[in-house]
């Protein structure tokens, strides 16, 4: 499988502060991987840096073959990298439908003259986005919702809104920033069993996620920080069993299985 | 109460409100006719060109979220165009209108592009300042502005060997130039290029992560709003017959944000709305001369206490919820909410 995103030795200090510190790792072509990791550890700042919103103070990241470091977060998403928001960003005076009918901005040309004129393109542009908005809906289960204001959903439903608009971009990997917080066991089984069949379809995923039911369930792949530094990277086998992640959540000491160690 | 007439007018069918739409203009175009007093004229005059000028304004404030207060200058430089054109090249008005547009879009472009970065007061600042900067190059520039004395005898457009010279005549050229604002920008607004606007305004950083290139929309919607104040000065300067850098001062700008403002942003009705009550108010209030301002300002406040989304806006926009007086009520609640907790 060839590799989609790679990140080469990445570092984003703010002052200070390392939020990044030497992070490497490459995600395949259909790999659903997990990053994860402590409080604070710099998951979302990694993410900030792969979409754009940060630019790394050192350190390559290369997206298809590509070096796409310090690239404007709207060209990245050009490229093929669509993604969601720890805390939710949707347009929330909007309805829904609005809101995923913005994500086919870069699939659609129509010009400010086509529009004035309402030409063919205009209206090919328009039926292509509300169709292909309503199909998306119906994928992710909320053609019920399609006029609602996206503020007025609960807070499960408004992730998903989000990840619907993400897919409207029609991307090569979707980064998902914490899409189950705030989900109750079924629901979060249920968005699992989406991202699953999402990656089927032929999506690279890469989620950030505290729920380690969710990631161990469904990432194939895990990258693992702590204070900015990569511990571990590998299946969910590896990752569970790895000292320093355990040391990481559960503190130095008490290793699961092995009482006190000395070391 | 506005909010469900709203509601009501969405849920009609398209041939009832193109039925209305062509009562209305035809009501409008046939007003000259049954009622040709050169007053009543010259006022709805001014309300049209308001309606260009405030919507023009509620394209960059309502739709994209930008915050601009110096809409004056583009108006002035509008207005300047046409007259420099118009006396000292001898252009004919027809030619003249739209390269006041133009103009006044090229400056818009120079005064976004430093600014693209800034958002809210800073922008407002800037806008301000080019708005001032605009009106005093056009008190000083003598040679071609005529100074303080400003630019007198501005030839009357012609069309097909025919004068246009009295108000009931410009009645059509801003009732036309208004219809066509109003068609353009509900295009404009119900395609990608409006959804791109809107989407600044929502969440920006939202926005670049679905590609929208927010640099490019802003300075688009900047051009845009710019172009049309200019068209609404160059229609003024030939109607006017007369112009000088005073009649673009910041009190016009303000002035124009005040419809915006009262009429509701972001809605395609609402400074149309926001025209008509401030220059009614504006004859009603005649008597009391200068005191007139006090009224605006009263009404201002008064607006973004009660409805700060502004008479046609709806209520759930974003606009709504920065009532003022919303989150008083709210706090002056919680706040009892706590006092009581704490005094169990």
């Amino acid at each position: 499988m060839a590799t989609i995103l790679e990140a080469r030795d990445v570092c984003q200090y703010f002052g200070g502060l390392k939020a990044v510190e030497k992070v490497s790792m490459s995600i395949d072509e259909g790999d659903i991987f997990g990053v994860i990791g402590p409080n604070g550890a710099g998951k979302t700042t990694f993410f900030n840096i792969c979409s754009g919103i940060f630019k790394p103070t050192a350190g390559e990241i290369i997206f298809r073959g590509e070096p796409i470091t310090g690239m404007m977060t709207e060209k990245i998403a050009r490229k093929g990298m669509a993604r969601t928001f720890q805390n939710i960003q949707l347009f929330k005076f909007m309805t829904v439908l609005e809101n995923v009918k913005i994500g086919f901005h870069i699939r659609t040309k129509t010009t400010m003259l086509s529009a004035l004129l309402r030409s063919k393109r205009y209206r090919a542009d328009e039926k292509f986005a509300s169709e292909k908005a309503l199909e998306i809906l119906e994928r992710v289960g909320l053609s019920a919702f399609k006029d609602t204001l996206a503020s007025n959903l609960p807070y499960g439903l408004q992730r998903k809104v989000e990840i619907a608009r993400a897919l409207a971009l029609d991307p090569k990997i979707l980064l998902l920033d914490e899409p189950v917080a705030g989900m109750n066991p079924a629901e979060t089984q249920e968005l699992s069993d989406f991202v699953i069949r999402l990656n089927k379809d032929g999506l690279t995923i890469v989620v950030i996620e505290h729920d380690m039911k969710f990631v161990m369930n469904t990432c194939n792949r895990i990258l693992v920080l702590n204070f900015g530094q990569k511990i571990c990277e590998g299946t969910p086998e590896t990752v569970r069993n790895d000292r320093g992640v355990n040391e990481a959540y559960f503190g130095k000491g008490l290793v699961v299985g092995e009482g006190y160690n000395n070391a | 109460m506005k909010m469900k007439i709203g509601a009501f007018v969405g849920k009609l069918p398209s041939w009832v409100k193109a039925l209305g739409l062509a009562i209305l203009g035809a009501a409008l175009i046939a007003l000259p006719i049954v009622y040709p007093k050169s007053y009543v004229m010259g006022v709805m005059c001014r309300i049209f060109m308001y309606m260009i000028l405030a919507g023009s304004l509620n394209v960059i404030n309502g739709y994209s979220g930008q915050f601009n207060i110096g809409h004056a200058g583009f108006y002035c430089i509008g207005a300047y165009t046409e007259a420099i054109l118009a006396t000292k090249v001898g252009l004919s008005f027809w030619i003249a209108l739209p390269l006041g547009g133009v103009m006044a879009a090229v400056i818009g472009l120079l005064v976004a592009t430093p600014t693209l970065k800034l958002r809210g007061t800073y922008l407002a600042i800037v806008t301000l300042g080019a708005s001032e900067i605009i009106r005093l190059v056009a008190l000083n520039w003598e040679g071609l502005t005529g100074g303080p004395i400003g630019i007198k005898g501005i030839p009357s457009p012609v069309l097909f060997g025919f004068k246009i010279s009295k108000s009931i005549h410009y009645y059509y050229i801003f009732l036309a130039l208004a219809a066509l604002f109003f068609f353009v920008t509900y295009r404009v607004i119900n395609s990608r290029i409006g959804r791109a606007w809107l989407s600044i305004r929502e969440d920006e950083l939202a926005a670049r992560s679905l590609g929208v290139e927010t640099r490019f929309y802003k300075a688009i919607n900047f051009m845009y709003g710019a172009f049309w104040a200019g068209i609404a000065g160059a229609a003024f300067a030939p109607y006017f017959k007369f112009i000088s850098s005073d009649m673009f001062s910041l009190d016009e700008g303000f002035n124009i944000l005040s419809m915006v403002i009262i009429g509701g942003q972001g809605t395609l009705l609402g400074p149309a709305v926001g025209s008509i009550i401030v220059n009614f108010l504006t004859e009603f209030l005649r008597p009391i001369s200068q005191f007139r301002l006090v009224v605006y300002a009263l009404l201002i406040i008064i607006m973004m206490w009660l409805r700060p989304q502004g008479l046609v806006g709806a209520s759930n926009s974003i606009l709504a919820g920065k009532k003022i007086g919303g989150n008083l009520s709210r706090r002056g609640k919680g706040g009892a909410a706590v006092a009581r907790a704490g005094g169990r």
